[in-house]
């Protein structure tokens, strides 16, 4: 066993998609040697010496990164002149520590209490504080300034890498990055994005050995020392990826898909506001579906009236002119909510839940409504209910809206009642669907096919039976669809099965125009829709 | 140091519109626009216990501000009356960039 890694396979978490095949280059934290610590005042001095160093040092990687990479930093060197927090420090200092000792305390305190929020994005900032300490602790120890030699086109590998070490290494000659711990929503993750540098995470213990490594970033997959056999796959891998990625990528600036000649609207769903920062969200022809429950996860207590509007305005200022579905609160189900969706019910994915739930708070939806009806004057602004059965739960909604913007338009307040539809997930509505007098519909494709299969969906074992593809649930869609057509209402999928390529054919041929997507999905669903237009098959 | 007795004491309030809270990007730029004063400058978010010293970033971040929240301001020092209304404009505009 001595070291032999030759061949193995490691799975961790995608960060970065694309392939590098190179050289493994391990990359250690440094331990470094041990400092000899001088007197009160010279310690002082030689931590004082280097913090202006590293703010050099860092401010000149900055200026030469530029962009998203000189912002990641400038927070590194706001750190350095927070006074607050380094007088804390020579305070530590003139109590007898060492400064690198000294430095390291409070710079671990921080990392610490940043590790453990329950926001992803705090815990990321971690490794900024973690790559500000080792660069000042390295000056301190006299073994600062020697720049990573990578050689080009290696995969580096390390426990966590942070982003000035990520900067410092020369990317030219391509290469990716193989982190043992790490996240997908660290800096160093979103300047891999943006310069297109592979990259995993999360791969946990592999052997401290391997001379080779091939990094398969959509995969998330690591494998050292492979066989010419498992080379050939990769490349084969890498070759497809490289030639899909290209063409997916020219397709998605074409305006607009279609297939048979008839236009295939391509909308994006999103859970949350930050999901316009995708780069492909851009070429959507709108949101589909505007989740709003993270709106509820937030905080102990409920969102007021203006927490949601300015949520709602910053999304439909982003669309401009192009259409916004925001969906009301979907709560209940496998979407509990304290102080909002009841307890102990036995059944919670049949119980009070969706629009149930909003008609039996209307202290909550209210807010929700006046928030929606503010918004409404702002853009291009559909709004839907979720878990709807019958069409007088639609009607009782939409006199509570109608009579809210009422309200509103009396205080002098702008608003308006926005378009309303609703989506088609439960059987009933699907069945029924001409009696409602909706605006538009949305084909909840998850709960429809749980309820419809009498599947849960959570349920593992199930797996086999939970077949979108069922003819049962394929012609309720296809019922849906005909009667929007006839009717001359528009109607659109908003469930997985869209973002599904092998799922594309038959909703095309149900009569589905219209369909909304994650913003990752957009291209590859754009491409499939075009081979399949000019007769080929899912790909 | 400065003391109370010399000025008056200056407050504001503002809701944080910033999508993802106070995240890195506007805490930098909320100690750099308040190290631009003279004066004392201390924030919370509203309600909060402990107020906070605007000029560290640390700090700041530590507050961990949430959308949404709402920021109380004071400020107390010769130019303490600007000060906060250069703060709340920060914060209300979404800390547009080239501000700070």
């Amino acid at each position: 066993m001595q070291g032999s890694a030759a061949g193995l396979a490691y799975r961790g978490r995608t960060a970065s998609i694309g392939f590098a095949h190179g050289p493994l280059v391990r990359v250690d934290a440094g331990a470094g040697g041990e400092r000899v610590a001088g007197t009160l005042v010279e310690e002082a001095l030689a931590l004082r010496k280097a913090i202006d160093l590293a703010s050099g040092q860092i401010a000149d990687l900055a200026a030469s990164a530029g962009g998203e990479a000189a912002q990641i930093l400038e927070f590194q060197v706001a750190l350095l002149e927070d006074e607050d927090l380094i007088e804390a420090i020579f305070a530590s200092i003139g109590e007898g520590r060492p400064a690198d000792v000294a430095w390291r305390a409070t710079l671990d305190e921080q990392i610490a209490a940043y590790n453990s929020a329950e926001d992803e994005y705090l815990q990321a900032r971690s490794s900024d504080l973690a790559d500000l300490r080792d660069r000042v602790v390295h000056i301190l120890r006299g073994d600062a300034g020697e720049p990573l030699k990578i050689p080009s086109g290696g995969v580096v590998c390390a426990d966590d890498l942070p982003p000035s070490r990520f900067l410092e290494i020369d990317w030219s000659g391509g290469g990716g990055l193989a982190l043992l711990h790490g996240s997908p929503t660290s800096h160093v993750a979103m300047l891999a994005r943006a310069r297109g540098i592979p990259m995993v995470v999360q791969l946990g213990a592999i052997p401290d050995a391997g001379a080779t490594a091939l990094l398969d970033g959509e995969g998330a997959t690591l494998e050292l020392d492979p066989s010419a056999e498992q080379v050939r796959i990769f490349e084969k891998r890498r070759e497809s990826h490289r030639k899909s990625r290209a063409s997916a990528r020219a397709i998605l600036r074409r305006p607009t898909a279609s297939w048979r000649g008839e236009h295939i609207k391509l909308l994006i769903n999103i859970q949350r506001v930050d999901d316009l920062d995708h780069a492909d969200a851009q070429y959507a022809d709108g949101i589909g579906l505007m989740r709003t429950e993270f709106l509820l996860s937030r905080r102990s207590e409920l969102p007021d009236e203006e927490t949601q509007f300015q949520a709602y305005d910053s999304v439909l200022r982003w669309a401009g002119q192009r259409p916004v579905t925001i969906r009301t609160f979907d709560a209940g189900g496998d979407k509990p909510v304290p102080g909002f969706t009841f307890d102990g019910e036995a059944n919670p994915f049949l119980g009070v839940r969706g629009l149930r739930l909003c008609l039996a708070r209307p202290e909550i939806f209210t807010v929700q409504l006046r928030a929606l009806a503010r918004a409404a004057v702002r853009g291009n602004l559909k709004v839907m209910f979720p878990m709807v059965t019958s069409a007088d739960e639609l009607e009782a909604g939409r006199k509570l809206f109608a009579d809210i913007v009422q309200r509103l338009q009396a205080d002098g307040i702008a608003a308006k009642l926005p378009e309303l539809g609703i989506m088609v997930e439960v059987p009933a509505a699907a069945l029924a669907i001409a009696s409602f007098k909706a605006s538009f519909f949305s084909i909840g494709s998850n709960d429809l096919a749980q309820y419809v299969l009498a599947c849960d969906r959570s349920n593992g074992a199930l797996a086999p039976l939970m077949d979108p593809l069922h003819p049962a649930v394929l012609e309720l869609i296809a019922r849906t669809a005909e009667h929007g057509r006839r009717a001359g209402i528009s109607v659109s999928l908003c469930g997985d099965m869209a973002g599904d390529p092998r799922c594309l054919p038959a909703l095309l041929n149900c009569g589905l125009r219209e369909l909304s997507v994650n913003a990752s999905a957009l291209a590859q669903i754009k491409q499939t829709i075009d081979r399949l237009s000019s007769g080929g098959s899912v790909g | 140091m400065l003391d109370k007795a010399d000025g008056q004491i200056f407050t504001g309030s503002v809701r944080l519109v910033h999508a993802v809270g106070m995240h890195a990007r506007p805490a930098v730029k909320l100690t750099k626009l308040a190290k631009k004063f003279q004066a004392q400058i201390s924030v919370r978010v509203a309600g909060a216990p402990e107020w906070i010293n605007a000029k560290s970033v640390a700090k700041i971040m530590a507050m961990r501000a949430a959308h949404g929240s709402t920021i109380e301001i004071k400020a107390s020092g010769s130019d303490a009356e600007a000060a906060i209304a250069a703060l709340v404009d920060l914060v209300a505009s979404d800390f547009p960039d080239g501000a700070g």
